[in-house]
């Protein structure tokens, strides 16, 4: 697997990480390194095998709909960097 | 009160030979000081602390009247790794991304354990995130190896692991995605288990990667284990992976004989190939020959795609990482950029910033494998060779009760001697891996020394819900050996 510097700008932004020029090179280079691993499972054949998404088959239980949650957005938006008349807020995203 | 089992000081609390307060000063003593050498944790409150030693005190104190009942680790302290989120005490996930938060509602393991009586001691170092295997990640700095302060405690749970082997803390919290709990038990030289997939509920545990990560207890014993695991395991609605089954007692089978017990050794886990040091060799196999001379009879099986753990494993954990990570984004909590442009800007340098390189780079990793066009070769592909990992448990176990190996292919590495390679880092979890992939249950007990003194753990993997008798297993080996009750040459009284 050879990646270009290309590819790691754009796995950075969809991954919404800024990368320094300085250290594309190096993440480069580990990614690199990291997909000579992975690439190993290449070699296995893998037809018919049925994919593995979870350690268990359990299906998803289901439950009435009904409130189960106390109003608790005055505790959580204590912790919040920036919160004004129960609003989270964020740089305008609309002119 | 120094080298109590979880059992005996649980014994001296309910006869009030000692009070919960005492224990909690004596236990806040040791990580206040030895606990600052190690860097073990990252948050204590000794008012939080000492006001739950009260409301046990208070337990003990109405214990048999009125139908109040104590149970067996009423007034009893624990430490709980950072990752899960205790009310009102700051919960970290060892990220300077959490730095700030105070988590506003209790991890059910947490309840748990408030429930049994248990004291929290104080929130445990880790890798950030979940994401290591030596403690070097975290944003607090690496925590340091009881046994020997210049190498690595192990990861991600190292707080938790050097804290008990340390004798700061009788019991601790961990969770386990590809060896977090088993690997620093192994390295710290104190028992760690990772019950089977599902038996302890992830509500409230920060997740990593979500289909392979569990909580579960670390101790000095295997009956100790025991006991934590009584108090921590069961259903619980909030986590849609939690198991609805019957409570069971995981100390029932403690004492019974191992006789006939069959124990698998996979072949690929003694192969050269598989790159074991040779002191940790000599370690299992000596305690394969103590579990003989216990009566258990040995066979050998095989895991054909063990192989493939490592890298199946660094698809699946990276992919499921980089959306759950996704939710830290500097808006609703933890740490926002000072300066940012636009809101694209502030995602992108909130998340350069509060991430360390680690994180950052397994969120990279995920990212691409879930890509446009990418998809079917990594993810898609990483699936099904998990299927074909689990299936060779499934086989394996068709021939034997539990599958016994290293839980680690070295002892506690220097701090800084793997830092700079990622890869060298990740294959040392090689035997670990796979149990999670599969979603078994495995163990690491101490089970001798290398010729620098440092801990070799044996890895103890059952069939799935075969905890107690994996318990069994190791606690039967503990009545026979003392690798477990060694204590580290540096902590005194």
């Amino acid at each position: 697997m050879a990646f270009s510097p290309d590819d790691v700008a754009r796995i950075a932004h969809l991954a919404r990480i800024e990368i320094e020029p300085c250290d594309s090179e190096r993440t480069l280079a580990q990614l690199t390194g990291i997909f000579g691993l992975i690439e190993q499972m290449q070699a296995v054949d893998t037809r018919g095998v049925e994919p593995m998404a979870h350690a268990r088959d359990v299906t998803l239980r289901l439950r009435e709909d009904a409130v189960t949650e106390p109003d608790q957005r005055a505790a959580f938006q204590a912790i919040a960097p920036q919160v004004e008349a129960g609003l989270y807020l964020v740089p305008k995203v609309i002119e | 009160m120094l080298n109590f089992t979880i059992r005996q000081l649980g014994a001296e609390l309910a006869a009030r030979r000692v009070s919960s307060v005492e224990v909690a000063q004596y236990f806040l003593a040791r990580a206040n000081t030895l606990g600052k050498t190690l860097n073990a944790f990252i948050t204590l409150d000794e008012e939080k602390t000492l006001a739950r030693a009260r409301a046990a005190d208070a337990m003990l104190a109405r214990a048999g009247k009125d139908g109040n009942e104590a149970g067996p680790l009423t007034g009893v302290p624990i430490a709980h790794k950072d990752i899960f989120c205790a009310k009102g005490w700051r919960t970290t996930c060892g990220s300077q991304m959490l730095d700030n938060f105070i988590a506003p509602y209790d991890a059910h393991v947490i309840e748990r354990f408030d429930a049994a009586g248990m004291v929290p001691l104080g929130k445990t170092n880790m890798d950030e995130f979940a994401m290591g295997s030596s403690n070097e990640t975290s944003f607090y700095g690496p925590v340091r190896n009881p046994w020997n302060t210049e190498t690595v405690p192990g990861g991600s749970s190292g707080g938790s692991a050097a804290a008990v082997a340390a004798r700061i803390a009788p019991a601790a919290t961990g969770t386990d995605t590809g060896g977090s709990i088993r690997q620093p038990a192994a390295l710290s030289g104190v028992c760690g288990l990772k019950p089977t997939y599902g038996v302890c509920s992830r509500y409230g545990m920060i997740a990593f990667a979500s289909s392979l990560d569990q909580a579960g207890p670390f101790a000095r014993s295997a009956e100790d284990l025991a006991l934590l695991l009584n108090a921590m395991a069961g259903f619980d609605a909030r986590d849609s992976t939690s198991l609805e089954r019957a409570p069971e007692d995981y100390a029932r089978d403690l004492d019974k004989s191992i006789a006939g017990l069959r124990i698998g050794l996979p072949k690929e886990f003694f192969a050269d190939a598989g790159g074991v040091a040779p002191d940790v060799a000599r370690a299992v196999e000596a305690a394969i020959a103590e579990f003989r001379r216990l009566g258990a009879t040995v066979v050998e099986v095989s895991l054909p795609n063990m192989h493939l753990s490592v890298p199946v494993y660094y698809v699946l954990a990276p992919a499921e990482a980089s959306s759950n990570l996704s939710r830290f984004d500097g808006v609703r909590y933890g740490y926002r950029a000072p300066e940012y442009s636009d809101l694209l800007d502030m995602y992108k340098k909130t998340r350069a910033q509060g991430f360390g390189a680690e994180v950052r780079r397994r969120i990279l990793i995920g990212t691409y494998v879930l890509s446009h066009g990418y998809y079917d070769a990594y993810y898609l592909q990483a699936q099904k060779l998990r299927r074909l990992i689990a299936n060779d448990f499934i086989e394996a176990f068709k021939q034997c009760d539990v599958i016994l190996g290293p839980t680690s292919p070295t002892t506690a590495f220097r701090i800084g001697e793997k830092s700079a390679d990622p890869v060298q880092m990740y294959l040392s979890d090689i035997y670990t891996i796979a149990v999670n992939l599969a979603g078994l249950p495995g163990m690491s007990i101490p089970c001798g020394f290398d010729g620098r003194g440092l801990p070799v753990g044996l890895q103890i993997i059952g069939d799935y819900f075969a905890e107690s008798r994996m318990l069994n297993a190791a606690h039967q080996y503990q009545q026979a050996t003392d690798w477990h009750t060694r204590v580290p040459p540096e902590v005194k009284a």
